[in-house]
């Protein structure tokens, strides 16, 4: 989906999301041009549709929680899920580390922070500098990705 | 007036539909980069112990020394846990959900450790449309089980497959490289077409199968330990020659618990089988 501003014969940028609690959506776009703004409104059905695809229109901005759709979704029973109980080792992700991550692209840079978090744990690696996240990347056969 | 189309104008989608949807995927591949094999265990109708076969087969394969995952992909009528033993609740961190954990450490993950009792599967959605987005809304949820559980090496994932044909292609677009597929059949002339249809969509989808397994071949007698025909048929046969795959077991009825476990085809067990084919 893009929007094309008539008057500036431009493509608009996202600007904004609003949920507004009855079901429906809406986002907004601007011209960078003109800066005129449009809103796009989505009726339940068309909410329904794209939150089906466990996607958001515009992009995440915050990474999901694991099994995010399914626990806002599906109809499960109480207590279905629980918080770890014993406390897990802290894993720090150094200056260098993060800097290596932020190259991720942005939609897969939290599932490979939590699967490197994950090696680092069972490895009983305290701080993932870009030497670890070579070693991670060749223990969890991720070189070709 | 006249304006630009959709492809004349340059620059990424507004909505990111494309790239959050390529990004699960993504999502799945990073997750299973260690799994060494996903097989998929799948049939073309329902009834003739496909979680069985599961639940034997991880159970073999974890006795030999394999880890072995489960998911269970039947989501609205699932049975493969409670086979294994795998209860929840799910214990969840930041990096993941930890799998259910079934008998012999096999790591288990189904909509049966999330629904209450004799609940069937509900999604928050408005009953009246629910057929619009099923379809939908389950794939969204396998690709999680994918994705979100933390399944740590594996040699073996066995996916059990819900009844009929379209959830193989579901499955193969999330999973590009799946193991093999495996398909069971009851002896039965009905059953053998049944299967014969999903055998034939899981070659459309691209996806090799590894063989057939006939359940239910025969029944055993519990006092004389002679084995009799209980249904007619020789489908397991039919299927693996029409196909040119190997017959891999057939399994007789037996109402002694676990002495079916060994039953398997050319002098060899099920898990033998299935190991060879998935080599």
């Amino acid at each position: 989906m893009k929007f094309l501003c008539l008057e500036c014969d431009q493509r608009m940028d996202f600007d904004d999301r609003q949920v507004p609690g009855d079901g429906t959506f809406g986002a907004s776009y601007k011209c960078p041009s003109c800066g005129k703004g449009i809103a796009m409104l989505a009726n339940e059905m068309e909410t329904r549709l794209v939150q089906g695809l466990g996607i958001e229109i515009g992009g995440r901005t915050i990474d999901p929680e694991p099994m995010d759709f399914i626990q806002k979704t599906m109809v499960t029973k109480e207590g279905a899920f629980t918080e770890v109980g014993a406390k897990l080792p802290k894993v720090r992700w150094t200056e260098a580390g993060q800097d290596r991550l932020a190259r991720v692209p942005t939609f897969v840079r939290g599932m490979v922070k939590r699967i490197y978090t994950d090696w680092a744990r069972e490895q009983g690696v305290e701080e993932m500098t870009p030497d670890t996240m070579d070693r991670a990347r060749v223990d969890l056969g991720l070189e070709d990705m | 007036m006249t304006f630009r189309s959709y492809n004349e104008i340059g620059g990424k989608d507004v909505s990111q539909i494309g790239e959050q949807v390529a990004a699960g995927r993504r999502a799945v591949a990073l997750r299973l980069a260690r799994v060494e094999r996903l097989i998929a265990v799948t049939s073309g109708k329902g009834g003739v112990g496909k979680s069985y076969v599961t639940a034997m087969l991880a159970t073999g394969l974890s006795r030999r020394g394999m880890r072995v995952g489960v998911l269970d992909a039947d989501l609205r009528s699932p049975t493969v846990a409670a086979m294994l033993g795998a209860v929840g609740p799910l214990v969840r961190d930041e990096t993941g959900i930890a799998p259910a954990m079934g008998s012999d450490g096999i790591k288990t993950i189904s909509t049966s450790v999330l629904l209450a009792d004799g609940q069937p599967l509900h999604w928050d959605e408005p009953a009246s449309e629910r057929f619009i987005w099923r379809g939908t809304l389950e794939t969204s949820a396998l690709r999680e089980f994918l994705a979100d559980v933390r399944w740590g090496p594996l040699d073996y994932l066995l996916v059990d497959m819900p009844p009929g044909a379209d959830i193989a292609s579901d499955l193969h677009a999330l999973v590009p490289n799946i193991g093999g597929a495996i398909a069971v059949t009851l002896p039965t002339e009905e059953s053998r077409c049944s299967v014969e249809r999903t055998m034939t969509a899981i070659e459309e989808a691209g996806i090799n199968i590894l063989g057939v397994v006939e359940n239910m071949s025969g029944y055993v007698c519990s006092e004389c330990g002679a084995t009799a025909a209980l249904f007619p048929g020789s489908a397991g046969a039919d299927l693996a020659t029409g196909f040119g795959v190997p017959l891999l077991a057939t399994i007789p009825f037996s109402a002694a618990e676990g002495q079916v476990a060994a039953d398997g085809t050319h002098g060899k067990t099920l898990v033998d089988n299935v190991i060879e084919a998935a080599a």
